[in-house]
């Protein structure tokens, strides 16, 4: 037993899973024995210095990390208050944050002896990372993608095909990442004995939101001591995107014992919270998908609601457990931001710093353009840019009316 | 255990446990549904409850789901259906099936009361295992009702004495890793499986997933308690919609005939 700090906010979840009420392992029968597996099996690579060292050195030499700190001086003066720094997790290999954590599941799947990966994907960003890393190991790949998804992220169905994985169109339900994820279970409870299901956020159930926060704190670790070294003191506010939430768990994680820390994370309020939104923390109440209880988007008789977001990376209608409790103790702030909103600020960061960033971190970006002019300018607001926007200019000429 | 599903394991033959889903392809198409499974000879009913995302089932059910959530079932309307049907079979066991989260969206008491004031006998819920127990099991087992749970070919002999461990009514063995309506398991390894269940299960052991013909349902019920027959019966409501209910009534007596006298030569 390790010594349980009551003051610390990072010694979740407990032994069953949960964080405070929120996550636990609901999941049917036939999935049970392989989530316990998967967890013993974390258990160990957690202690053994060699998945460390794996880890590590593909994270250095095939990611290219540590992703640089960077201050953002025109945005700043633009802005007129706080300092804007980000964390460049955009820089990283296939263009997110997401390929942290699936260098750390393919690993552990391996270490199980699996034979066969699947995953589903909503923009296709981690269907690209899944399928970047099972061409890396020469593992064989589905990706589940709902066929909505499929007809408005061409482009990344193409890459994952041209990284060998083979793309399945979901049919059912909305044709979403929703959708996506139930068909991903459904061939996982058929195939438990030789496939890995690399979950792309830190939700599902037990231990997927602890060993994915786990695999992405490398972002909040590597920000902590690059801050420290740049300006010999820690960030004021951090701020990131949640969709599911991984990003912003693996930057807030290794922040959450340092009180002088705030944290906002913001999620993607659609059309506006009063009409179609993906803002489950603001709009939705506990329940019960996917393997976890957390906030859900959800109608009185616990039906799922569909997320809209302009960002299909958004577009889930549930968050991360670890999200539900930090918003329930009060540690972490939310908030969430409009289409529109997150559409001016991509254009704010194009022509400030010349960065284009991707839908979901403009969301980020449009909370720190509300907050940073309220701040004094000796405040340090560090923001995780986790994706980077190649992938959305299509969806962004759309709405500013240029066909491409 | 219910006093109803007591009666339906002890009538000397196999039970034939008859699924389909509230509200498909209306809730007023459901009652007669229900009625012709009675009709055809059904020892159980599984009433199984829409969900959204029903992560368990293969197409069929998939779709019955969509059917009765299209039409408009409320759970109100799910417990209205049962309370009906108790007041028209007084003896038949019903058994509610579904996902957690409608379960406990008002809060599981305010399920479990429901439930048992509808006259429901037990509840299936497919994301709930053992491990996450205090989400519904308390709550049902005090109101009388049966929390039945799965057994899968994943289950192993250490892990099963867990399952049991709250279980009553009856043991669902889910006789494929996979979901509902697909394939079906080779009659060999479905006999070892609830031999080796039955080693350990003071319950009775009915068999599902996959099983859609007399000519499978049979054999089955030489080795097991019961067989459950789901897919089957829904693809005929999707086929005939409301009037559904003649020939889900012809399949399940055909399907009766099989489990009740499992060594007859129709079987």
């Amino acid at each position: 037993m390790t010594v349980q700090n009551p003051n610390s906010y990072r010694t979740q979840p407990d032994e069953r899973g949960h964080f405070g009420q929120f996550g636990g392992r609901y999941v049917a029968e036939t999935l049970m024995p392989l989530i316990l597996d998967l967890e013993r099996e974390y258990r160990a690579a957690k202690e053994d210095p060699a998945f460390h060292a794996e880890f590590d050195d593909l994270l250095e030499h095939y990611v290219g990390r540590p992703s640089p700190l960077y201050f953002a001086p025109r945005l700043t003066e633009e802005l007129g208050g706080a300092q804007v720094w980000f964390k460049r997790d955009e820089l990283n290999h296939t263009g997110a944050h997401k390929i942290n954590n699936c260098v750390g599941q393919i690993l552990l799947a391996m270490r199980m002896g699996k034979t066969r990966i699947i995953a589903e994907t909503g923009a296709g960003q981690h269907g690209v990372a899944t399928a970047t890393v099972c061409a890396r190991f020469g593992l064989p790949c589905v990706i589940y993608m709902g066929a909505t998804d499929v007809e408005r992220q061409q482009p990344n169905v193409f890459r994952m095909k041209l990284l060998g994985a083979e793309v399945v169109p979901v049919q059912s339900g909305a044709k979403t990442l929703k959708d996506a994820m139930n068909e991903a279970m459904r061939d996982w409870v058929a195939n438990v004995h030789d496939t890995f299901y690399i979950i792309g956020t830190a939700a599902g159930p037990h231990p997927y939101p602890e060993l994915v926060r786990d695999f992405q704190s490398v972002i909040g670790r590597e920000a902590r001591a690059q801050m420290l070294s740049r300006t010999g003191r820690l960030p004021d506010l951090l701020v990131a995107a949640i969709g599911g939430g991984s990003n912003a768990i693996g930057l807030f994680h290794p922040f959450l014992d340092d009180p002088t820390v705030r944290m906002l994370g913001v999620e993607a309020a659609g059309y506006g919270l009063d009409k179609d939104h993906a803002a489950s923390l603001a709009g939705g109440r506990p329940g019960i998908l996917h393997g976890n209880k957390t906030y859900l988007l959800q109608d009185d008789d616990g039906q799922i609601l569909e997320g809209h977001s302009i960002s299909a990376g958004l577009d889930y209608p549930g968050i991360g457990p670890e999200h539900a409790w930090l918003k329930e103790n009060g540690r972490v702030d939310y908030t969430s931001v409009t289409d529109d909103e997150a559409l001016d600020a991509f254009q704010l960061l194009c022509r400030t710093e010349g960065i284009i960033p991707a839908l979901e971190p403009s969301h980020a970006i449009a909370a720190v353009k509300k907050i940073a002019p309220t701040l004094p300018k000796d405040t340090i607001i560090l923001a995780n840019l986790c994706g980077r926007g190649d992938k959305d200019i299509f969806t962004v000429a759309g709405h500013l009316g240029v066909t491409l | 255990m219910s006093a109803r599903l007591s009666a339906a394991f002890a009538k000397g033959h196999p039970a034939l446990v008859c699924f389909v889903t509230a509200g498909d392809p209306t809730p007023a198409a459901t009652p007669a549904i229900l009625d012709a499974l009675v009709a055809g000879g059904a020892d159980v009913i599984e009433l199984g409850m829409p969900f959204t995302d029903p992560m368990a089932d293969g197409p069929a059910i998939q779709a019955a789901n969509l059917r009765a959530l299209g039409a408009g079932t409320k759970t109100a309307d799910i417990l209205a259906i049962a309370a009906d049907f108790r007041a028209r079979h007084a003896d038949v066991p019903l058994v509610l099936m579904g996902y957690a989260n409608p379960m406990i969206t008002r809060g599981v008491d305010w399920f479990a009361d429901a439930a048992a004031a509808a006259g429901v006998d037990g509840v299936i819920c497919v994301d709930i295992p053992p491990e996450e127990d205090a989400e519904i099991g308390p709550a049902l087992r005090s109101r009388g009702l049966d929390l039945i749970r799965l057994a899968t070919p994943t289950t192993d002999a250490a892990r099963l004495p867990a399952v049991l461990d709250g279980s009553s009514g009856f043991l669902y063995y889910v006789s494929v890793a996979g979901i509902t309506g697909k394939q079906s398991a080779a009659l060999t390894s479905i006999e070892e499986a609830v031999a080796r269940i039955k080693q350990t299960a003071q319950l009775p052991v009915v068999v599902g997933f996959g099983v859609r013909t007399p000519e499978q349902a049979g054999p089955i019920a030489r080795v097991a308690d019961g067989v459950v027959v789901g897919s089957a019966i829904v693809d005929l409501v999707a086929a005939h919609g409301a009037d559904a209910a003649e020939p889900v009534r012809a399949l399940v007596a055909e399907l009766a005939r099989a489990v009740h006298t499992p060594g007859s030569p129709a079987a």
